[in-house]
């Protein structure tokens, strides 16, 4: 093998962990290694030739208004929250910014297959609040859910398409799990306290993000071509775009929710096919 | 480890016409001839079609004609989500598991047991049946867990297990006394959004997933899936609890319940206090003494609007009285103290859930709790007794009602269901007091075994007296007709013994004795010579004892 060979492996697992990191993992820890099961797979994107996808998510109209959670019963968590802490189904961003919006690629990926990143997402319960509230993963990834508040959690887990879990975490501890299958989105909820829920996507390959305080959003480091990005967002429903990636440039997208799309229909438990990405097609 | 009533094949079939659903199917299985089978093949399909699809719907999704009078709902076999298994949260059940709650059934829920009802060639073609609704089951077969064996309970184990109660916090949802009342209790819902009721572990024989100390440290390590549930291996995993610990775990909580389901008796007795006040309050030690008998209670659904959802399935009925007066203590689990504001998020999801569409249902929380306890107006000869729902027109019934938020129970005659008219103020006898602790009402009433009012039973004593029994759970959205009901039991007021019990047979030993001693002086002085002497005494003893 020739040494460009290997730096472009490697630059390609740089990619995909900063895709990871992009959405709100990141932070590692826990046991690594949650690899997705068979033979490992080599990154089928040549770094050199790449493209990416940038853009922002907005929101426009009344915003719709969020109550408060009541924290008196759960001092430890309340303490940990500097000012009220609000349902997260809508959240404000910062110039009209949208956060919390799954933005991923839905189609232009067929026949492409992805290593499962050794790293794990972390996803915290902290402050009785899950951190981050909207996350993706990899098939296979492993998920290290954290408990930082040492008091009763369980994560409770209702996916469609794949085997649900539900696990109790009564003190400050880590445990682990992982997806098999592409599943958008992944409702999860804490039975101890009602207020605290998370969604999670799980998709084959490492392009998605969730857009961030201020709407924006990131796809580096995808091959040439054209692609379908959705966006998906727990009040709104979801936006889909098409997009050309040209290596080097970065392709720039943008989506606009709206208050009246406030009934929209809310993709949970739907499976991603990219073998057959004719929308949000029904696994059996 | 099924749940099984001691009760009369009389009373067994007047449960079964209340209680609908259940009711329905196992009446009809029970009185079915098991067809003769082919030696071939079973055909599951056909099996699942006739016996199973009422609730759990021809395609598998639990969305059966009868589902809608059940909570929780029949199982969904198309997400494939198994409460009762041996496999680790979010895995399939074994084949095993599945017959296995084929055969046993879902305590505390509407699902029976078919071990009796159907062959086992049909349950095991049941099995491979329902695998076809998912594709789940397409995969390799599940591997279930290895659980080890029970170390036998001990004092220091059980002490241990509530240790632990608190340290994985099981209070937040079961309570710190185990009944169901934990402050997370009223949020919690399934995985289809239906409101759902934290176990009452103080009722093990209600456990669907079985009674033993086996059957409560499995469903601790597999969690109930589907439900708020969930699994507790993983703290093992990690060290926070040893697999010893939750071993303990499930020791105490088995300790929260009586050794043994609650015998059914259909006689009340009534103790008789002799030189002792009567109890004047929930607390007195001399409910610590007093019999307990347990009424099972099951939803009202004769008369419109129904209610097939109760949250009280029996009540614990203590009884006293001193010759003049008459205290009765009933307890019964109910998580709150309706109307609890914290609860009317849950009762409005019973509402909607459960909610019949009859005229008059209830539409939305606020109700208090309540408890009805009924006897005949006038005492019949006989077995004869009012209507069991409070009595009709030409035999009312005698009522004592109790609401919680109300000061003091009130007499009541009433002419059917919710017809009940207070007695006026004068004639008002009751003396109650009420307490709510720890997910539990007991509440007591007394009076006068002869009140001189015209309209009011006056109690005998050494007499089958018939009492009934309706009970509402508030903050689980019930009101009015939409309550428990029992069927009629009896009150028994035991009789003082009389004086003749004590003096007679003493005095009868005394003489039979003085006589044998005579005849046998008799005898030896006769030296073995019969003579009238020595019979006429014989005959006495029997004289004076018959006397």
């Amino acid at each position: 093998m020739s040494e460009r060979w290997l730096a472009a492996r490697y630059a390609a697992l740089v990619v995909a962990a900063l895709a990871v990191a992009g959405c709100g993992g990141g932070e590692g820890g826990g046991e690594g290694g949650g690899g997705g099961g068979g033979a490992a797979v080599e990154n089928p994107v040549d770094p050199a030739t790449a493209g990416n996808v940038a853009g922002r998510v907005t929101f426009a109209g009344t915003a719709p208004t969020m109550a408060p959670i009541d924290m008196n019963a759960e001092p430890t968590c309340a303490a940990k929250h500097a000012s009220q802490p609000m349902q997260q189904a809508f959240v404000a961003g910062s110039g009209g910014g949208l956060p919390n919006v799954f933005v991923y690629v839905r189609e232009g990926l067929e026949g492409l297959q992805f290593p499962t990143p050794p790293q794990p997402v972390m996803v915290d319960q902290n402050g009785c609040v899950y951190v981050p509230h909207v996350f993706g993963v990899q098939t296979g990834q492993s998920i290290t859910i954290r408990n930082s508040d040492g008091l009763l959690h369980n994560i409770n887990a209702s996916p469609t398409v794949n085997r649900p879990f539900n696990v109790s975490q009564p003190v400050n501890m880590e445990t682990s799990r992982s997806f098999a299958a592409a599943e958008i989105m992944i409702p999860v909820r804490c039975d101890v306290h009602s207020w605290m829920n998370a969604f999670i996507g799980v998709l084959t390959h490492p392009y998605y993000a969730v857009s961030g305080a201020d709407g924006s959003v990131s796809l580096p480091g995808l091959p040439p071509g054209n692609y379908v990005v959705e966006a998906w967002h727990e009040r709104f429903g979801t936006m889909t775009t098409n997009v050309t990636v040209a290596t080097g440039e970065t392709a720039q997208i943008s989506f606009e929710f709206t208050d009246d799309m406030a009934d929209a229909h809310v993709p949970l438990g739907e499976p991603v096919d990219l073998a057959h990405p004719d929308g949000h097609a029904v696994a059996d | 480890m099924r749940r099984e009533w001691r009760v009369s094949d009389d009373r067994r079939v007047g449960a079964l016409a209340i209680a609908v659903t259940v009711g329905a199917f196992a009446a009809v299985a029970a009185g079915a001839v098991v067809p003769a089978r082919a030696a071939a093949q079973v055909d599951g399909q056909a099996v699942y079609q006739r016996w199973c699809a009422g609730c759990h719907g021809v395609d598998g999704a639990g969305d059966g004609p009868a589902s809608n009078t059940m909570l929780p709902r029949p199982r969904n076999f198309i997400s494939a989500l198994y409460q009762v298994r041996t496999t680790a949260t979010g895995e399939l059940p074994t084949d095993e598991d599945m017959l296995h709650v084929i055969d046993v059934g879902m305590p505390g829920t509407a699902m029976p047991g078919w071990e009796d009802v159907l062959g086992r060639d049909e349950r095991l073609a049941l099995v491979e049946h329902l695998k076809t609704f998912s594709r789940f089951f397409q995969g390799a077969a599940p591997t279930p867990l290895e659980f080890g064996r029970a170390p036998g309970a001990s004092a220091e184990s059980i002490v241990r297990g509530q240790e632990v109660y608190q340290t994985v916090e099981c209070w937040r949802c079961h309570g710190q006394a185990g009944r169901g009342d934990g402050e997370s209790a009223p949020t919690l819902i399934d995985d289809t959004g239906f409101p759902i009721a934290a176990a009452d572990l103080t009722e093990s024989w209600a456990f669907n997933g079985g009674v033993a100390v086996e059957d409560i440290y499995r469903r601790l390590r597999t969690g109930l899936d589907g439900t708020p549930m969930p699994t507790f291996s993983d703290i093992v995993d990690a060290g926070v609890i040893t697999d010893d610990d939750l071993w303990s775990l499930a020791h105490y909580v088995r300790s929260l319940s009586p050794e043994d389901p609650p015998e059914v008796r259909e006689v009340v007795v009534a103790a008789l206090l002799q030189d002792e006040p009567l109890p004047d309050n929930v607390e007195h030690p001399a409910w610590q003494r007093a019999d307990r008998f347990f009424i099972p209670l099951v939803g009202q659904i004769i008369l419109e609007p129904r209610w097939f959802n109760p949250r009280v399935d029996g009540l614990w009925v203590q009884a006293v009285h001193d010759g003049a007066q008459l205290a009765m203590l009933v307890s019964w689990t109910d998580p709150s103290e309706s109307p609890d504001p914290l609860w009317a998020p849950y009762a409005q999801r019973v509402i909607d859930t459960m909610g019949p569409d009859d005229e008059g249902a209830a539409t939305a929380p606020g109700a208090p709790d309540q408890l009805v306890i009924q006897f005949p107006q006038i005492l019949a000869q006989g077995l004869e007794r009012p209507y069991f729902l409070q009595g009709d027109g030409r035999r009312p019934a005698y009522t004592w009602t109790w609401q919680s938020g109300v000061e003091g129970a009130i007499e009541s005659v009433a002419r059917g269901l919710g017809t009940g008219v207070t007695q006026p103020n004068g004639e008002q006898h009751l003396l109650s007091a009420a307490q709510h602790l720890d997910g539990q009402w007991k509440v007591i009433i007394l009076r006068a075994l002869d009140t001189g009012g015209a309209e009011d039973l006056a109690f005998p004593l050494g007499r089958a007296v018939p009492m009934g029994f309706q009970a509402w759970d508030g903050d689980n959205g019930e009101v009015g007709h939409q309550g428990a009901v029992s069927t009629w039991y009896f009150l028994f007021l035991e009789q003082p013994t009389p004086l003749a019990v004590y003096v007679a047979p003493p005095i009868a030993l005394a003489l039979t004795l003085g006589f044998g001693l005579l005849v046998v002086r008799q005898a030896r002085r006769s030296n073995g010579v019969r003579t009238s002497d020595s019979r006429e005494p014989t005959r006495d003893p029997r004289r004076e004892t018959e006397a």
